[in-house]
């Protein structure tokens, strides 16, 4: 199963001009700031736009070729999750979710036994007979999942599928979606703005940027070689998964992050490379990170440098280029690093 | 009322008082000449009943038609776009304007027994409309339609359409989507709209009398009884006009939310 896109679509200012693909099993993140043609991209996908040209092809299935061909959405193997969820407020949790079979032929009694057997591994079975007013957020989250993949579509695309939670309640729900995605056989595709729903939760990034793609690639990939202001700003950090324990993250390399509030279980801890201090000798001082590492390489990036460190903890480093040439840096050159423990971001994953 | 919150010229207050009282006391006037003790006695009258009765018949006759006609009409007029729809909304909602009686003229020339489509109805299936049950359901239709159209329509521009994506992605098609989507979604609004037009049914008078003309027990619905007994049965033509109003007064408390802007 895969999907294979271009997507060329002109909409009011933005024009759309975007090639996609995905295999299946695979989760791909769609990034961009607001108005580069995520929503639209997803729309087109979904079949809620045509394309002005171009060609979208599932499992070698033409659904949208830009001129002759054009498959209408409620013909599409197609799921949604939708940025609010929009949820049918008239109907109970269980309806919302058979409706998609409803829709599709089923009768009534067979659709709600499906429906209610979908609700069960999102953990809502008792909620069956909810209006979506009465759920949280997290819960109509769970349940426009639900209802997206009842119909057990081969394409699910998700529109900012966290965007409508309060930061409290992100993390849980970021953890619980990347579990049913992992139960989702189809290509995903997942629209966000957060760099960090998409290391989280996608295999693969996708950064659109004014309705052309800037880059493509995993996380590591893109955040290590940012080939834009814009995506070195959002998705050029250091990013680590590691164990928190207590004050301290604990990483699989084997070194650790000193951060207050680690929590525990599975974290992530994040640190701009702004943050990172560079130093010629043993600094001195209140930062609780410290390491010393090598200079692996050195890349202009606009009006700053981004310097890789490797360490047991490797490091991406902004500086200025004034900073560069005093500190005299280049490949091979040995350094410390300081980061301020409070410079450090944990989320939970 | 805030003493120190910024005041209104005094000149407004009064002006607005003489207003109000314009609207206020001729409702007064009706109510403080109900014969209240013999309002039952009076509403029992056969003018009275044949007259109730049948303005019940016709109004729910002319709502169900409103609804079944007024619908699809505002549906088309609030989600296809095409030449003249500006030209066509206005041709509807012209009712809510046009003197009652021009309507009725109207109506006859176009259904009467000669009118352009009634001489073939009478010609061909030998059925007349003026002076019948039928033509009062028809002039009620003609004016209480608009109302429905309006307010079906206005609901239908500010509802959420991405519903109607959503539903459309889970596989159904646009029938489906309008039966299970947008009409329980406009719910509250066709609600409202049927409730007014029902209200506009109830009390129309001159397409009516134009029309349908006024017969006892076949076309003389409450309106044109009131109008008929005032002279010589003046307790019970005002026993009728407490319930017409009665039945406005119910349909305001419905409709508070929606049209006075007050919970």
């Amino acid at each position: 199963m895969s999907l294979a896109a271009t997507v060329g679509l002109a909409l009011g200012e933005l024009d759309l001009d975007a090639a996609v693909e995905a295999g299946e099993g695979e989760t791909l993140a769609i990034l961009g700031p607001n108005g580069a043609g995520k929503t639209t991209l997803l729309r087109s996908l979904a079949g809620l736009l045509a394309l002005d040209q171009g060609r979208i092809e599932l499992d070698g299935e033409v659904l949208d070729d830009g001129t002759r061909v054009f498959v209408p959405p409620e013909r599409r193997s197609v799921g949604v999750v939708f940025q609010d969820y929009l949820l049918f407020p008239h109907l109970s949790t269980l309806e919302n979710v058979a409706f998609g079979l409803r829709s599709r032929g089923v009768n009534r009694r067979t659709a709600r036994r499906r429906a209610a057997a979908a609700l069960e591994p999102v953990g809502l079975a008792a909620f069956a007979g909810r209006r979506p007013r009465e759920l949280s957020g997290g819960q109509a989250q769970r349940v426009a999942l639900a209802r997206a993949l009842a119909t057990e579509p081969r394409l699910l695309l998700l529109d900012e599928p966290l965007a409508a939670l309060d930061q409290s309640a992100r993390g849980v729900v970021r953890r619980e979606l990347r579990a049913h995605l992992a139960t989702f056989p189809g290509v995903r595709l997942l629209v966000t703005h957060d760099p960090l729903d998409a290391a989280a939760l996608a295999d693969r990034l996708l950064v659109l940027e004014a309705g052309h793609v800037v880059q493509t690639g995993t996380f590591a990939e893109v955040s290590a070689r940012p080939r834009s202001g814009y995506v070195a700003e959002l998705v050029g950090v250091n990013l680590f998964t590691g164990i928190g324990h207590g004050d301290r993250v604990e990483l699989p390399s084997g070194g650790a992050i000193v951060v207050p509030g680690a929590g525990t279980g599975e974290v992530m801890a994040v640190i701009h490379p702004r943050a990172v201090a560079l130093h010629r000798t043993r600094p001195e001082g209140s930062p609780r990170n410290v390491a010393r590492g090598v200079v692996e390489s050195i890349e202009p990036l606009g009006d700053r440098t981004r310097v890789r460190i490797d360490a047991p903890v490797p490091l991406i480093a902004e500086i200025t280029p004034d900073a560069r040439h005093e500190l005299d840096l280049r490949p091979g050159t040995e350094l410390w690093t300081a980061v301020k423990a409070t410079d450090v971001t944990v989320y939970p994953r | 009322m805030s003493r120190r919150g910024r005041r209104v010229p005094w000149i407004a207050v009064l002006v607005a008082l003489v207003g109000f009282a314009f609207i206020a006391i001729p409702l007064v006037g009706l109510v403080q000449q109900v014969p209240w003790g013999d309002l039952w006695t009076n509403l029992k009258d056969p003018e009275a009943t044949s007259a109730l009765r049948l303005s019940v018949v016709c109004s729910l006759w002319a709502t169900a038609l409103s609804v079944v006609f007024g619908v699809p009409l505002a549906y088309v007029l609030a989600r296809v776009t095409f030449p003249g729809r500006a030209i066509v909304r206005a041709l509807v909602l012209l009712p809510l304007v046009v003197p009652p009686v021009v309507g009725g003229v109207g109506l006859f020339y176009a259904f009467g027994r000669n009118g352009i489509l009634g001489q073939y109805l009478y010609d061909w299936f030998d059925v007349q409309l003026t002076f019948s049950t039928a033509g009062v359901v028809m002039a009620e239709t003609f004016v209480a339609m608009p109302f429905l159209v309006i307010t079906v329509e206005a609901a239908l521009r500010s509802m959420d359409r991405r519903y109607e994506d959503a539903a459309a992605t889970l596989g159904a098609g646009r029938l489906t989507v309008a039966r299970r989507v947008t009409l329980p979604l406009i719910a509250p609004g066709l609600l409202a709209g049927a409730a007014l037009a029902w209200a506009r049914a109830l009390g129309e008078f001159g397409a009516t009398i134009t029309f349908a003309g006024n017969i006892q027990g076949r076309t003389r619905t409450v309106p044109l009884a009131v109008y008929l007994l005032l002279e010589s049965k003046p307790d019970v033509a005002v026993g009728l006009s407490v319930v017409l109003l009665a039945v406005c007064v119910a349909v305001l408390a419905l409709l508070r939310d929606r049209w006075l802007g007050v919970g």
